[in-house]
């Protein structure tokens, strides 16, 4: 079980790559997402991972998983939706601005002060 | 087990800061007012902060009372002492700098909460004991940062700020998978906690490699060490000065402070491999650093390359790991937070004053400004390391360091890397304020003396911290204790198992 969600992880992780070696501004930004998805399945499986046990300590609960990975990928994955939606905000603006989502294009605008 | 509130008023009393400030909209005079008065308190619980531990030693928190290794704690070392109370001395003069400087417009769309959120990142991950607490409070103040970067709009500032946001977001994504490599091999994620599982570590040592190149990645692209400082020259030349100042000062700090904290707790079973590692980063990082340093005659960008060399020389002393090493790299580090905003806000007012970038472009300007051109002159000697300025001692005690390593290459990279310092700043000095100007320049009229008043301020704070730097030893050599002898971090937890 664990190899197979490392293997996810690695496929999620690897088109994460790609995408965020590509030019258009959308795709670099659903690249990092991808990113942030693979990662925390990483860190989920860094846990190990069981099959029908509870994450409590209890003395009646003999077979537990460990909850804090859970917690670990909770928070992130608030972080990453507060970073989500403000690439996206921020690709908004430059497509406004800079009238392309090209990263091609963006080089070389003049540093004006 | 009291829980203690002091070691987090660092990170709450800015957050509520900024948070009233949400609230009152947007008004520029009462941010401005909160702001500073938030900033003044700051430094009086941070210097409170530094006696109280120089008194008791190290205060711990243990947060929602849950006991050490399960629950996060707030470890409040001198090491985060001083480095709290230097943020909140850098902060104070930057907002007041801002008044003058950042422009209306911006002060209306939230500049001073986003400055005040960021503290509350930095001054958090300075005092966390908790390893993924530390990845949140970085998220908390790379997200103000995002926001500081871009505020505004101007084109630059939308296209550097889009690549400082990937670079950022990937490298933040590669601290996630660090720490759940190091969880799955700890099953801890208190720092003290793993230093004390990992001396005794006996299983392979290749995870653990895999596990400090992982690190190094992360907070390598942080703090701006070769070959990942890429994207810094760029980024930090786009917005305006004081968040120039704010980011070159306290941003890559944080990274330095990352990569000496992890590698003095965690990786200790493999020393002669990952320090080497890291010292020869250092030192690529110091020659390209000194290279872009002499290339430009941009003002901006001049600075932007000493801070790498400053990096450079810092890590060079974190990674020797000894004594001196370490007591050298705490001075310096707490210097070249002071100097380097000092001089980020003195290049400021001249930018301002001016409404030029380059320095080839000016001159003749100690006429109009003689106290402004003295400081910039006081401040280069210290940048450089001259004595009795701060940098003098850091430098002393890194190359001793170096020296009694064996690493005599490092040493005098290092002695040389001061020469080129002072030959790219005092160009500065130079075509700024001596000769005469190509053309004529028109000063611009504006209200520059809350601008001079916080330049100026940085500087005296250097120049004192330089001449009492004899006086202050003991908290140095305190705040490098945790670094040389790591177990004296984890100490806490000894009552506790």
């Amino acid at each position: 079980m664990e190899l197979v969600t490392i293997f996810l992880s690695g496929i999620l992780i690897a088109s994460a790559t790609y995408l965020i070696l590509s030019k258009s501004v959308l795709r670099i930004i659903i690249g990092l997402s991808i990113l942030s998805h693979g990662v925390h399945l990483m860190i989920l499986t860094m846990g190990q991972l069981k099959r029908g046990s509870v994450p409590v300590l209890d003395e009646a609960v003999t077979s537990y998983s460990d909850p804090l990975p859970q917690a670990l990928i909770l928070t992130a994955i608030v972080i990453s939706f507060a970073l989500t939606s403000y690439s996206l905000v921020l690709l908004l603006r430059n497509y406004k601005e800079l009238g392309t989502d090209n990263t091609e294009d963006m080089k070389g605008v003049p540093h004006d002060d | 087990m009291t829980t203690n509130i002091l070691p987090m008023l660092p990170v709450i009393l800015p957050f509520i800061a900024g948070v009233i400030m949400l609230f009152i909209g947007k008004r520029p005079m009462p941010h401005r007012i909160i702001s500073a008065v938030a900033g003044l308190i700051l430094i009086g619980f941070a210097a409170f902060n530094i006696y109280y531990v120089y008194i008791n030693g190290t205060m711990v928190t243990y947060l929602g009372n849950w006991s050490a290794p399960f629950g996060i704690s707030v470890v409040y070392d001198m090491t985060a002492a001083l480095l709290v109370f230097t943020t909140s001395i850098v902060m104070f003069f930057v907002i007041i700098y801002s008044f003058q400087s950042i422009g209306y417009e911006r002060e209306k769309y939230y500049y001073y909460p986003m400055v005040l959120f960021m503290i509350t990142g930095i001054n958090g991950a300075f005092t966390t004991g908790d390893l993924f607490n530390m990845f949140v409070f970085f998220e908390v103040f790379l997200l103000a940062s995002y926001v500081l970067i871009t505020l505004g709009s101007r084109k630059v500032q939308l296209q550097e700020g889009f690549k400082y946001l990937v670079v950022n977001i990937v490298s933040s994504n590669f601290f996630l998978v660090g720490l759940a490599y190091l969880y799955s091999v700890t099953g801890s994620l208190n720092m003290a906690d793993i230093h004390i599982k990992l001396s005794s570590y006996e299983g392979s040592l290749a995870i653990m490699t895999i596990i400090s190149v992982v690190f190094i990645f992360v907070f390598a692209t942080k703090a701006g060490l070769f070959p990942l400082y890429f994207w810094m020259p760029g980024s930090y030349s786009a917005p305006p000065i004081p968040v120039i100042a704010l980011f070159g000062a306290l941003l890559t700090k944080v990274g330095v402070y990352a990569i000496a904290r992890t590698y003095s707790l965690f990786f200790t079973t493999d020393v002669a491999y990952t320090h080497q590692i890291l010292l020869l980063l250092a030192l690529l990082t110091i020659v390209a650093g000194c290279i872009g340093a002499l290339a430009y005659t941009d003002m901006k960008q001049i600075i932007i390359y000493n801070i790498m060399i400053a990096i450079g020389v810092i890590i060079v002393g974190f990674s020797m790991m000894d004594y001196a090493g370490t007591v050298g790299a705490m001075y310096y580090l707490i210097h070249d937070i002071v100097i380097k905003a000092a001089l980020f806000l003195l290049i400021g007012f001249i930018i301002y004053r001016t409404g030029k970038n380059d320095a080839a472009d000016l001159g003749g300007l100690i006429k109009q400004h003689p106290v402004a051109g003295w400081m910039f002159f006081v401040a280069s000697l210290s940048l450089a390391g001259v004595p009795p300025f701060p940098g003098f001692f850091g430098k002393l005690f890194i190359v001793e360091s170096a020296f009694d390593n064996g690493h005599a290459i490092a040493a005098v990279i290092v002695l040389l890397s001061s020469l080129i310092v002072l030959y790219s700043i005092m160009k500065i000095f130079i075509k700024v304020f001596w000769g005469e100007p190509v053309e004529p320049i028109e000063l611009k009229n504006i209200k520059s003396d809350k601008l001079l008043f916080s330049a100026i301020g940085l500087v005296i704070v250097s120049t004192v911290f330089g001449l009492s730097a004899d006086f202050l030893f003991p908290i140095f050599e305190m705040a490098a204790e945790s670094f040389y002898n790591p177990s004296s971090y984890s100490n806490y937890l000894m009552g506790v198992e």
